[in-house]
């Protein structure tokens, strides 16, 4: 079938690629200037651009968690963000929750406490518990489970996540152990 | 001798990998860079059955970025026989091969990979390439189709093994139960995806990070396929995000890789999306047909298990599915089928238990049902049918405390408390029942190597190219090794997952922790009479005058002298007193003959209590205690999360896990984690293990049953009994959703 000069140049239109913008990402305090499509997820930006793989891609549609990073110290999807649209933001992955070799205090629950199998939806559960803890809306047991109930664990190590968390909001001196 | 401070074995220990997984140091399949990587992406087919007309790719080359569109118009040649496709765990028959030709075997087969410069650019490429198909009728169901159902010529597992007379022992039966028991297909769905990382060396050799349950299994893949030399292909895979036995095969994104990495002359990344992990092997639904006869007192005069099972086009997938019910109860007369029904879809796959978990549901539902029927107490019934002897060969048990599992989850749970009448138990609206079933998996040793290297710094360093699947492989490795030369754990690394390492077995059947653990133990008994023959030689010093390593013991860092354990040597003093800069010793070791005498399994007692909502139906799984005996506890902390897990897999399987396959296109409709519903946090309650003291010194140097498995099975059925005790509705379709209790 013959087609128009107009349809033609419309379907080329069609397949061009975004032209890509410099885009300045402040992750784990350290500033890093990338040239990016707009396309690009934040996810997809630390893993494959940036290196830092320990955020980890297990759906790619928020609905497991494994990308769970802080923004703002807010927990979110990294898959669900554009990298362009975190410019100025505050990113903090689990590469950066240690402080030299000190662990945070929820890694070490996770350790102690054998929150985790595979160990690859950790980064997440854990940037998802940090995240928890900061919004203070966890006052029990119960609470914990509902709200850590968007971090999935195909190794089921719910039951010992659980305690890990309890753990650190005991040191904290949260009422959600009592 | 337990007081000493390298006495390992037994006792709970942290993850010796759990800094790296912690701070997301672990690197997975996906996550090695490469100079100038490239990315493939994945198109798959859109219909469940027909041929490729024509394939689209110039949009999608037109896109700057992209390099190269493969499809089977322009794959480059491959191996011609199917032996050569076949890996370590391919059931008969003959394997898929990607890109091969224009016809379509299944739904989202992959048909096209896309690789660019960058992921972005190979996705939207993707997402041009437009392919005509001539589609054909397809069936996916097996449902309504029994009559087409066929021995298959070869079992994978073990064959279906019948005794005695069923029809008579029926006849002779005063109480029957007769039932059929059906579960959907399911996916693994680990959270990692499929992925491989393919980097080309300038010589052209490949080192292939891959996700896999067994490196040498991808390698030996990759090598036949491809025509290439082993010393070409190195297969590496020092952490797996889960597999569950998704990671058993070669799986297609393996082959993609490799084949653009060689075309292309690039490294080249690609992994699966999480709607193309329902792409290939899964648990087979079934459907299965139990009658049981007994006496009035609850003895099982018959058992009758047949067993209809999906399977693909192409080849002819089996699991252990029926054999459970030869050997878990006393009973002369028992009749066994397991048939398949063709479906046009992928192969099924060994899912976590497979076969165990869902034959063994079927059969203690049954059981259940059974002891309804005689007014018996479920745990009763299994009591009175109690065997020490598996009567499905005649062979003892190597060890068997199942019945101290029964006592100890009895009393741990309070099944006293049970009202034995369904529907009797409630609180308001809520209505609690009690369940229970047993579990049993069967104990293997496979043929597996290691190395051990000590240094002189007192270092030791242990190999083998098995897999950590999450299982904690690394962490019981390092146990064995440190305990065996007496060694600090700290002193001690395992390093898996690489083809240049001693050879091991997948990673499956529950079988790593007997067999590569017998290898690791050998392997520094090995580095003992190596030190042995250089004490020998001591003129003088502590341990001067020692002979034989029964005069010794490894313990505390030290080599100390039993007779006076003030006399001792540290390891690197013998070495350096010998002139060695190091000492190593490889060993390979396989099952022992008399194990052949013996059945080996471990077994399990689950406990279950539920909670179901009178108006709603909605089902609340509160507690849970799982009594294992599962041989000699390596390490207690790890091997909870081991059966934590399996519980969890175990409420997955009873009532959320279904792939929903949509007839009308013959495609897995709920292919994400938003619909394939799989337990979260919210679900879990109360969940208790317990391990039985259980020792036996026949399946294997350790003791050792595996633990991987046994978790899960039982605790389905023991749901579903809990269900039926609560509500009095018994649904013998999993997984029990609220509308079947409506």
């Amino acid at each position: 079938m013959q087609k128009t000069a107009e349809k033609e140049n419309l379907e080329k239109a069609s397949v061009a690629l975004p032209p890509t913008h410099t885009v300045t990402l402040k992750v784990n305090n350290t500033e890093k200037q990338l040239q990016l499509a707009p396309w690009v997820s934040l996810l997809d930006a630390l893993r494959e651009y940036l290196g830092l793989t320990g955020t980890k891609k297990g759906c790619d549609h928020g609905q497991c968690g494994a990308c769970t990073v802080l923004v703002n110290g807010r927990r979110i999807n990294s898959c669900l963000t554009l990298a362009i649209m975190e410019e100025g933001n505050d990113i903090t992955t689990i590469e950066g929750l240690a402080k030299g070799d000190a662990l945070h205090p929820m890694q070490e629950a996770f350790i102690q406490h054998d929150a985790y199998q595979c160990g690859y939806c950790t980064p997440g559960q854990i940037c998802s518990a940090v995240g928890l803890l900061s919004e203070g809306k966890a006052k029990n047991e119960h609470d914990i489970k509902e709200l850590m109930s968007g971090n999935i664990c195909r190794c089921g190590a719910y039951t010992n996540i659980v305690a890990a968390v309890q753990d650190v909001m005991q040191q904290k001196g949260d009422p959600a152990n009592e | 001798m337990s007081n000493t401070t390298t006495n390992y074995i037994g006792k709970p220990a942290s993850r010796v990998d759990g800094r790296a997984k912690v701070t997301g140091e672990a690197k997975y399949a996906a996550e090695f860079p490469a100079p100038g990587l490239t990315y493939g992406v994945v198109v798959s087919s859109a219909v469940a059955k027909g041929t490729i007309t024509k394939i689209d790719t110039a949009a999608a080359l037109s896109l700057p970025g992209v390099l190269q569109v493969f499809t089977h118009q322009n794959r480059p040649g491959l191996a011609w026989f199917d032996k050569k496709y076949q890996d370590e765990d391919a059931p008969p028959g003959t394997p898929f091969r990607p890109l091969y030709d224009e016809k379509i075997l299944f739904s989202q087969q992959p048909i096209a990979l896309v690789v660019a410069d960058n992921f972005e650019v190979a996705r939207y490429a993707a997402s041009l390439v437009e392919i005509t198909y001539e589609t054909e009728p397809h069936i996916t169901s097996i449902k309504n189709r029994l009559h087409e159902a066929y021995t298959p010529k070869e079992y994978k597992s073990a064959e279906p093994s019948p005794r005695g007379d069923a029809e008579k022992g029926l006849a002779q039966a005063e109480i029957t139960h007769e039932a059929e028991y059906s579960h959907p297909s399911e996916h693994h769905n680990p959270m990692e995806m499929h992925a491989s990382t393919v980097v080309l060396a300038e010589d052209g050799t490949l080192t292939v990070y891959d996700k896999t349950q067994g490196v040498q299994n991808s390698q030996n893949y990759i090598t036949q396929v491809f025509g290439l030399a082993k010393e070409q292909v190195q297969v590496i895979s020092p952490f797996v995000g889960g597999a569950f036995g998704s990671g058993l095969r070669p799986q297609y994104q393996l082959f993609l890789a490799v084949m653009a990495a060689l075309e292309l002359k690039r490294s080249v990344r690609v992994v699966l999306t999480r709607q193309q992990m329902f792409s290939f092997g899964h648990r087979p639904a079934t459907i299965q047909h139990l009658v049981l006869g007994s006496t009035s007192q609850g003895a099982l005069t018959a058992v009758v298990h047949e067993g209809f099972a999906e399977t693909s086009r192409f080849e002819d997938y089996t699991e252990n599915l029926v054999n459970w019910s030869a050997m878990l109860y006393k009973c002369d007369n028992v009749q066994l089928a397991h048939k398949l029904i063709q479906m046009d879809a992928y192969t099924p796959l060994d899912m976590r238990a497979p076969g165990g978990v869902t034959g063994l549901y079927a059969l203690e539902c049954a059981m259940d049902e059974l002891a309804y029927k005689l007014d018996k107490d479920p745990l009763e019934l299994r009591l009175t049918n109690y065997t020490n002897i598996d009567l499905s060969k005649d062979n003892p048990f190597s060890s068997k405390e199942l019945k101290a599992c029964y006592q100890q989850g009895a009393e741990k749970f309070g099944w006293a408390k049970r009202n034995p009448q369904p529907r009797s138990m409630r609180e308001g609206k809520t209505l609690i029942g009690y369940g229970l079933a047993t579990g049993a998996w069967e104990v293997n040793q496979q043929k597996s190597s290691a190395k051990a290297v000590l240094s002189p710094d007192g270092q030791l360093k242990v190999t083998s190219a098995t897999a950590d699947i999450g299982t904690g492989t690394y962490t019981i490795m390092t146990q064995i090794a440190a305990e065996t030369l007496g060694l600090p754990l700290a002193n001690v690394t395992f390093k898996l997952g690489d083809t240049a390492l001693p050879q091991a077995p997948l990673q499956g059947g529950s079988w790593t922790a007997a067999s590569v653990g017998s290898a690791v133990k050998a392997a520094c008994e090995g580095i003992q009479e190596k030190l042995l023959a250089h004490i020998r030689n001591l003129k003088e010093g502590p341990l001067a005058g020692v002979q034989k390593l029964e005069e010794v013991l490894f313990a505390d860092g030290k080599i100390i002298l039993k007779s006076n354990p003030a006399q001792h040597m540290l390891l690197p003093e013998v070495m350096r007193l010998a002139g060695e800069n190091f000492i190593e010793a490889t060993v390979t070791t396989k099952p022992e003959l008399r194990q052949k005498k013996y059945s080996m399994f471990s077994h399990s007692a689950v406990f279950v209590e539920v909670l179901v909502d009178e108006d709603f139906g909605t089902i609340r799984v509160t507690r849970v205690v799982s009594a294992i005996a599962g041989g000699r506890i390596i390490n207690p902390k790890t091997a909870r999360s081991q059966i934590l897990g399996g519980i969890v897999w175990g409420m997955g399987m009873a009532l959320e896990e279904e792939s929903v396959m949509d007839q009308p296109y013959g495609r897995f409709i709920n292919h994400d984690l938003a619909e394939y519903h799989v337990p979260v946090n919210a679900d879990i309650h109360d969940l208790e293990v317990i391990f039985v003291e259980e020792d036996d010194d026949i399946v294997n140097p350790l003791g050792v049953k595996g633990l991987g498995e046994i978790g899960i099975v039982g605790t389905a059925a023991a749901i579903a009994n809990a269900v039926y005790h609560a509500t009095g509705k018994r649904v013998r379709d999993l997984p029990i959703t609220l509308d079947k209790l409506m």
